[in-house]
């Protein structure tokens, strides 16, 4: 019941649960859907996931800003994720005429 | 002398390096000129060693050069020995040597492997010399596998027949259960006396008080004597001689009939205070020996194969020699090594010159009427079947009727085994000598390409032919005016200079009771001799007319006994089930099933589920991550 109340009234575990809730619906998606640009989707998500947790525990420590320089170098690295991530997304694609990551499993052999 | 002692064994095995390395390149000729040097030299040395050992005090050179193995008390020194007995032995084995060496020149001319034969002809004449002249049991023993080895190796020298082949490993396994004994044999000696050295050994030995008792030994010349057994080829284990005949006969004659056979009677001869010190043993040498002589010559009867006959002529000489040892009569069964060396090697080439104007005819009921063909041959087979049957003044006469004497000293029943013996022994001989020189051809084609020898196997013919007429004087009795010279010569090797303990001396008993034996045993010879002449130099028809009126007996015979059989059935066979058993229950089942496949299997199968998990799929191992990455959360912030 007090959870509830400090979520209502902005209090930090409201933050987390939408983090929590985020990066469970990221990993969903990596692990149930086969398309590779999907799952990419859901790897940001996760990443996200992270970001509105370090931002949140930054605002509630106060004057600490470590956890929001972090969310900016995150951003940053994510960016340049993107950018790797979609040039393999496309170099599959040129490989394998398709999108689907069950059917490009080669490690197998 | 002293200085090149060394080069007498030492030589042959150059040889044979020489011919098994260069031979084939360098041509026939080469290769002979090479092995004969290498036993002609040796045979000179040989020589000046016999004179010098003439003047060395106590008739004895002991050439120690280097410590061979030293292992806690245990000192094997490598060193050579000549006394009175190793002497006399290195002249036989070079002598002998070389002539049969001459004669596989001419044998074996034509041959494919004339280079391997001689590199291990070689190889043989330097482990036999080894074996003579080590100084101590270890030395000797490597002389003894030696001689094994070329044995084998010779018997198998026409290895792409089965048959060969065959008698070969047949040999060789036979002298493993010998050299068992040896070896046991050695090691009792060792812990007896704390040494291997022959002189130490027999000096120690003359030293222990008779009344400490000989149990060790006992088992210790037992063993010896196992060993013996095996290499000179007594019952029970006498088996692998006849078959050894697979060889070339110039081998036969050579290895299995003058030198390597009659190690055992050496190494007897070598040890022979020890066996004067144990009774028991002596007694078991002398009834070995006589059964063998007389069961091996009954044997012989009515063999078919030439070589077969003088096989087993052969084992049952061997077994007179035992006789002669087992009676304490040491120098009488090294005379008869020594006369035997002659004439056996004599009656072997003789049979090879046969088999080889027969163009490789084995078998006495094809052969017949030789006389006239081969002259030389003839007169020299003649002079051997002489001596082997004790004709009066041949050499074979003297040492055996020494022998025989002994025997009856003994023990009579020895005696009647000997005797008997000695009468089958004039048989198969006459028999053997009737059905291929007298009488008419029975076939007819090879008789008439049949012709005398080249000169290089006749020459050797007619020097051993005299020598076997002559070296009986060595061992002429007192009674015939002679002195007995071999024993005195053997004296200090015997006894080895034990003053409490005397070779008995065998002419003590009466000389009208040696004379009265003797004239038994020449005309039970002469008589059988007579039979088997006169029964067989009219062809085969006696003996057709013999097996049908005594079909068992001869069927016995002929076969053997059956004791190849009877090995068969009740050693080979059960071994060979329980090899069998032991391939299908334990290697089969325990070793590759249990020890090696189950966990293999194990292996193979974790590993198939294993590789059910590895899908080639990002999304599984995704989840393999996200189920890690919880599980560590989990033990972390539990």
């Amino acid at each position: 019941m007090t959870t509830l109340i400090s979520i209502l009234s902005g209090g930090l575990q409201g933050y987390i649960l939408v983090a929590l809730l985020l990066f469970i619906t990221g990993l969903a998606t990596v692990l149930c859907r086969r398309s590779i640009l999907v799952q990419f989707m859901g790897v940001e998500l996760m990443l996200n996931a992270a970001n509105v947790a370090l931002v949140a525990f930054a605002r509630f420590r106060g004057s600490d800003v470590q956890g929001t320089v972090f969310y900016l170098f995150i951003i940053a690295v994510a960016a340049c994720e993107a950018a790797v991530g979609l040039a393999l997304v496309v170099g599959l694609y040129r490989l394998r005429q398709s999108t689907d990551t069950d059917r490009a499993d080669a490690l197998k052999q | 002398m002293q200085k090149v002692a060394w080069l007498i064994p030492i030589l042959p095995l150059l040889g044979a390096a020489f011919h098994g390395l260069l031979g084939r390149r360098l041509g026939k000729g080469a290769v002979t000129a090479v092995a004969l040097a290498c036993l002609i030299v040796p045979l000179i040395l040989a020589g000046f060693a016999f004179s010098a050992v003439l003047d060395a005090p106590g008739r004895r050179l002991d050439l120690p050069y280097f410590e061979w193995m030293a292992a806690g008390p245990m000192h094997v020194p490598f060193g050579l020995v000549f006394d009175s007995l190793s002497s006399v032995m290195a002249l036989v084995v070079t002598g002998i040597g070389t002539l049969i060496h001459l004669y596989s020149v001419g044998y074996m001319w034509e041959e494919e492997g004339y280079a391997r034969y001689f590199c291990y002809l070689n190889l043989f004449v330097f482990f036999m010399l080894l074996l003579v002249l080590g100084s101590s049991l270890p030395l000797l023993f490597v002389g003894w596998e030696g001689v094994g080895l070329c044995s084998y190796l010779l018997i198998g020298y026409y290895f792409d027949t089965e048959v060969a082949a065959a008698a070969g490993l047949k040999a060789f396994l036979f002298n493993r259960v010998g050299d068992l004994g040896m070896t046991m044999g050695m090691m009792a000696l060792f812990a007896s006396f704390g040494t291997l050295t022959v002189g130490e050994i027999l000096t120690r030995a003359g030293q222990l008080s008779p009344e400490a008792g000989f149990g060790v030994l006992t088992f210790a010349t037992l063993m010896m004597f196992v060993g013996a057994t095996g290499k000179s080829a007594q019952i029970p284990l006498y088996l692998w001689l006849p078959d050894a005949m697979a060889g070339p006969t110039p081998v036969s004659a050579l290895i299995h009939a003058a030198t390597m056979v009659t190690a055992g009677i050496y190494l007897i001869c070598r040890l022979s205070p020890l066996f004067l010190l144990t009774p028991i043993t002596l007694t078991a040498v002398a009834w070995v020996g006589g059964s063998t002589a007389l069961f091996a010559a009954a044997i012989g009867l009515f063999q078919r194969d030439i070589k077969k006959v003088l096989a087993y002529s052969t084992v049952s000489q061997l077994g007179y020699m035992f006789l002669g040892l087992g009676s304490a009569g040491f120098a009488a069964g090294f005379l008869h090594l020594f006369t035997h060396a002659w004439f056996k090697a004599l009656l072997f080439l003789g049979a090879g010159s046969v088999i080889h104007g027969m163009h490789h005819q084995q078998d006495l009921f094809r052969m017949g009427g030789l006389r006239s063909k081969m002259p030389i041959t003839f007169w020299t087979m003649l002079v051997a079947t002489l001596c082997i049957m004790g004709f009066p003044g041949t050499s074979g006469f003297f040492s055996k009727d020494e022998i025989l004497y002994l025997a009856f000293q003994k023990s009579p029943a020895l005696y009647a085994m000997g005797l008997l013996g000695a009468a089958c022994t004039a048989f198969y001989m006459w028999r053997l000598m009737a059905l291929a020189f007298w009488g008419e051809p029975r076939d007819r084609h090879a008789f008439d390409h049949a012709q005398e020898s080249p000169a290089t196997m006749t020459a050797p013919l007619v020097i051993l032919a005299i020598g076997a007429l002559l070296a009986g004087l060595l061992g002429l009795p007192r009674i015939w005016g002679g002195s007995f010279a071999i024993e005195g010569w053997l004296e200090p090797a015997l006894t080895f200079g034990r003053s409490g303990l005397v070779v008995p001396n065998p002419e003590h008993g009466s000389a009208a009771l040696a004379w009265s034996l003797m004239a038994l045993s020449t005309t039970v010879a002469l008589a059988a001799g007579f039979l088997g002449w006169n029964v067989y130099r009219r062809g085969t028809a006696a003996e057709e007319a013999f097996s049908s009126r005594f079909p068992v007996l001869y069927r016995v015979l002929s076969n053997k006994f059956y004791v190849d059989e009877a090995v068969e059935a009740l050693i080979l066979g059960p071994a060979r089930w329980g090899g069998h058993f032991l391939w299908k229950a334990f290697d089969v089942v325990i070793i590759d099933g249990i020890g090696v496949n189950l966990p293999g299997a194990f292996t193979r199968v974790g590993g198939d589920l294993a590789a059910q998990a590895q899908t080639g799929r990002v999304r599984n191992y995704a989840l393999g991550m996200a189920i890690g990455a919880v599980l560590l959360l989990w033990i972390f912030l539990k």
